[in-house]
C-alpha cells in the first residue's frame, strides 16, 4: 500500500475503533460494578439483546431515540431486578440464572421481532437514530478529526460515564461498600450495612448499563434490529472485565483494544491481497483473554466473594 | 430445604443398600415424587409463560402446543427426530453433570462439540480405506479425544494459572467456532462446489441407522450408554465419590488426601470428551460433513439439560429427550402453525429460571452435603 493509503486506512480503523468499543464500554463498566459486589452475571448477552430490541421497538414507534434509550434502560433494570431477586434474595446459582437470561433474551427478542415486525414493509423504513455529531473546528483537524470528533452522542458519553463510574467506585461510601461486599460480605454485614441492598444496586447498575450497550447497537451504531444482533458482545464484555482487572478505566482501555480488533477485522475483509485470514482478528479478543490469564498468573485475582451467595 | 432423607442418611453408601433403594416402596415413590415435583413445576411455569406470549402475539396457545406435541411425538419419524436432537443433549448433559458435581463450571460444551466435530471429520475424510468396524470407532474416538483436550485445556488453565473456567470456557467456545469457520472456508473446503463446507466423510465412517426408515442412528444408544456410565462413575465408584467431594468442599477433599487439581482436570476432560463425542455423532450420524454453525447451540442447551436433571446423568436422559422434543416440536410448529420456533428458547430459559427460583439447585447442594 501507498504510505498515504496506509494513513487513511489507519484513520478509518481508529475511527471505527471507538465506535465499536462503545457497547463493550457500557456493558463491561456495568459488569465491573456487579462483579465488584460479588455477583457474576454471565447473562449480559441476553440483557444486551433485550435492551437492543426495546430501544429499537420504542424508537421505531415513537420516532425518538432518547425515548428508546430510556425504555432500554428500564428493560435492563427489570432484568436486573429479576436477576437480583433470584440470586440475592433466593440465593439461586448465578451461573444458572445468567445462562437462563441468555436463553430468554435471545428467544424473547427474536420471537417478538418476528411476531411484530415480520412482513411489515415499514421495517425497512429507516428510523431516526443518534447521528454523528461533528464538533466545529475540531472535526476538521486532519486524521484526529475523523477519529475523535465525528462520533455520535453515545460514543462521546463513554469517557464521562467511565469517569463517573470510577469516581463512584473509588471515591464514595457506596463504592467502598460495593468493593467490600465483593471481597468480604460478612465484614460489610457486621458494619451494619445491608449486603443484599448493595448487591441489588450493583446488579441493577450492571444490567442497566448492559441494556445501554445493547441499545447503542440499534439506535446509534445502526438503525435496525436483527436477531442476535449483539453477536457475542455480552460474552466479550465478561472477558473485558477480567483483562481490565475489574476496574472501570481498565475496562475502558481493554474495550478500546477489542474495538480495534473488531475494526481491523472488518476493514481487512474489504482489503484485497491480505493473506491473514480475517478469522484470526475475530478470534483475537478471545485468544488475548487466555494469554492474559497465563501472563498474569494468579495476580488476576477476582473479587474474593465473586459468585458466592451471602446468607446472614 | 435442608431435609434429610432417612434411607440414605442412616446407612453408609454401599452397593447393597443402593440396590434395595430401587424397589418401588411407598417411601421411595414419595422421595422420587418430591424430587420430580420442582422440575415438573418449572416446566409447567415455562409452558404457561410460553402460552401467554403466544396469546399476546395473536396465536392460539392450544393449537400451537398441539402442533408442537404432534411434531415431537406424533409419528415414528417425528419421534426419531426428537431422539436425534436429544442425542447430543444427553451426551453433553451427562458430561456436564460430572463437571458440575465436581464443582467446575464448564460453559464450554459448545466449543468442545466443535472441536470434536472437526477431529471426527478429519478422521472420516482421511482414513478412507478402513472398514466400518474400525473406522466408526476411530471417528468417535477422535471426536472424543479432541473434545477432551479442548475441555482439559480450560481445566489446565484453572489448575495451573487460577483462570476462572467460566471465562476461559466461554472464550474457548468462540475460538473453536471461529477456527471451524476458518477451516471450512479455507484449508478444509471441499474440492468441488466450493461451498463453505468440507467433503463428505467416507461411507464406512457413517453411523448405522437403527429405526428404518428414519434417520435415527446408533448414536442415540451410545448416548444412553454414556449417561449410564456417567451415573455409575459419579454415584457408584470411589473416584466419583472423590469428585463429588471436590465439588462440595475442595478444602475437605484436600484434607482427605484427594488431589483436587487432578480431579478438576479429569472432570473437565470427561465433560469435554462427552461434548466432543456429541460433535462426532452429529458428523458421523447426520451431516456427514462439517460446515459453519453445525450446532444450533446444543452446548448451551446441554447446560440447562444437566441442571434441570439436578446433575444426575439418569435424569439427563429424560431432560435431554424433553429438550429434544421442544426443539423438534417447535420446528414443526413453525412449519405448520407459522409460530416462530425461537419460542422454544424462551420456554427453556424460563424452565431454568423457575427451577432456580424453586430451589432445585440448592437441593443438590443440600443432598450432596449429607451423603
Amino acid at each position: 500500500m501507498e504510505p498515504l493509503a496506509i494513513v487513511s486506512f489507519l484513520a478509518a480503523v481508529l475511527a471505527a475503533t471507538w465506535r465499536l468499543a462503545t457497547p463493550f464500554i457500557f456493558t463491561s463498566l456495568g459488569e465491573v460494578f456487579s462483579e465488584r459486589a460479588g455477583v457474576l452475571n454471565i447473562g449480559l448477552e441476553g440483557v444486551m439483546l433485550i435492551g437492543a430490541f426495546t430501544a429499537f421497538a420504542i424508537t421505531f414507534f415513537t420516532g425518538s431515540p432518547v425515548l428508546g434509550l430510556a425504555a432500554a434502560i428500564t428493560s435492563g433494570l427489570a432484568c436486573g431486578l429479576l436477576f437480583a431477586f433470584l440470586t440475592v434474595s433466593l440465593s439461586a446459582n448465578q451461573i444458572v440464572v445468567g445462562a437462563a437470561l441468555n436463553l430468554v433474551g435471545l428467544g424473547l427478542t427474536s420471537f417478538l421481532y418476528r411476531s411484530i415486525f415480520s412482513g411489515r414493509m415499514e421495517t425497512a423504513r429507516e428510523y431516526v437514530s443518534f447521528s454523528p455529531l461533528e464538533i466545529p473546528f475540531l472535526s476538521s483537524i486532519r486524521f484526529f478529526g475523523d477519529i475523535l470528533f465525528k462520533q455520535n452522542l453515545m460514543v462521546y458519553a463513554t469517557p464521562i460515564v467511565v469517569l463517573l463510574g470510577s469516581f463512584i467506585l473509588y471515591r464514595t461510601a457506596f463504592g467502598l461498600s460495593v468493593r467490600s461486599t465483593g471481597e468480604h460480605p460478612r465484614t460489610v454485614d457486621s458494619a451494619g450495612l445491608r449486603v443484599s441492598m448493595i448487591r441489588y444496586a450493583s446488579v441493577l447498575i450492571g444490567c442497566g448499563l448492559a441494556a445501554v450497550g445493547g441499545a447503542y447497537l440499534t439506535v446509534a451504531h445502526t438503525n435496525q434490529f436483527n436477531e442476535g444482533i449483539t453477536s457475542g458482545r455480552g460474552f466479550i464484555a465478561l472477558a473485558v472485565v477480567v483483562i481490565g482487572r475489574w476496574s472501570p478505566w481498565g475496562a475502558f482501555a481493554v474495550s478500546l483494544l477489542f474495538g480495534f480488533f473488531y475494526a481491523l477485522q472488518l476493514r481487512l475483509q474489504a482489503v484485497s491481497g491480505i493473506t491473514i485470514p480475517y478469522q484470526f482478528f475475530q478470534a483475537m479478543p478471545y485468544l488475548l483473554t487466555l494469554v492474559v490469564f497465563v501472563a498474569m498468573r494468579r495476580r488476576a485475582a477476582p473479587p474474593g466473594a465473586l459468585g458466592v451467595p451471602y446468607k446472614s | 430445604m435442608e431435609t434429610v432423607e432417612p434411607e440414605i442418611a442412616q446407612k453408609p453408601p454401599s452397593r447393597r443398600s443402593d440396590l434395595k433403594k430401587i424397589s418401588f416402596s411407598p417411601r421411595y415413590l414419595f422421595t422420587l415424587g418430591r424430587k420430580m415435583a420442582p422440575p415438573v413445576a418449572a416446566l409447567a411455569a415455562a409452558l404457561l409463560v410460553g402460552a401467554i406470549l403466544l396469546y399476546a402475539a395473536g396465536y392460539s396457545p392450544w393449537y400451537a402446543y398441539g402442533v408442537m406435541w404432534e411434531g415431537a411425538f406424533g409419528s415414528r419419524n417425528n419421534l426419531a427426530e426428537t431422539l436425534l436432537k436429544a442425542t447430543p443433549l444427553i451426551l453433553i448433559g451427562s458430561g456436564l453433570a460430572v463437571a458440575f458435581r465436581s464443582g467446575i463450571w464448564n460453559i464450554g460444551a459448545e466449543g468442545q462439540l466443535y472441536a470434536g466435530a472437526v477431529a471426527a471429520t478429519l478422521a472420516g475424510i482421511f482414513f478412507t480405506g478402513l472398514p466400518a468396524m474400525i473406522l466408526v470407532p476411530l471417528v468417535l474416538l477422535a471426536g472424543m479425544l479432541s473434545g477432551a483436550i479442548w475441555g482439559g485445556l480450560a481445566g489446565f488453565l484453572k489448575v495451573r494459572f487460577g483462570a476462572s473456567e467460566i471465562v476461559t470456557t466461554i472464550m474457548l467456545n468462540f475460538i473453536a467456532i471461529i477456527a471451524t469457520s476458518y477451516l471450512v472456508t479455507g484449508p478444509m473446503i471441499e474440492e468441488v462446489g466450493k461451498f463453505p463446507q468440507t467433503a463428505q466423510i467416507a461411507d464406512a465412517a457413517r453411523l448405522p441407522r437403527i429405526l428404518f426408515p428414519t434417520r435415527l442412528h446408533i448414536g442415540f444408544l451410545l448416548a444412553m450408554g454414556v449417561a449410564l456410565a456417567s451415573y455409575l462413575l459419579l454415584f457408584k465408584s470411589s473416584r466419583g465419590y472423590a469428585l463429588r467431594t471436590v465439588g462440595i468442599s475442595p478444602d475437605a477433599a484436600r484434607y482427605a488426601g484427594i488431589n483436587v487439581g487432578a480431579g478438576l482436570m479429569i472432570s473437565m476432560a470427561i465433560s469435554g470428551g462427552a461434548a466432543g463425542l456429541a460433535g462426532a455423532t452429529e458428523v458421523a450420524g447426520l451431516t456427514f460433513r462439517l460446515y459453519q454453525e453445525i450446532s444450533p447451540g446444543y452446548g448451551f442447551d446441554g447446560i440447562a439439560v444437566a441442571l434441570l436433571a439436578n446433575n444426575n446423568p439418569i435424569g439427563v436422559i429424560f431432560t435431554g429427550i424433553l429438550f429434544g422434543a421442544l426443539r423438534s416440536g417447535s420446528e414443526v410448529m413453525q412449519m405448520n402453525a407459522q409460530v416462530p420456533s425461537v419460542l422454544v428458547s424462551v420456554i427453556q430459559g424460563v424452565v431454568l429460571l423457575s427451577a432456580a427460583a424453586l430451589g432445585v439447585f440448592r437441593i443438590t447442594v443440600a443432598e450432596s452435603r449429607k451423603e
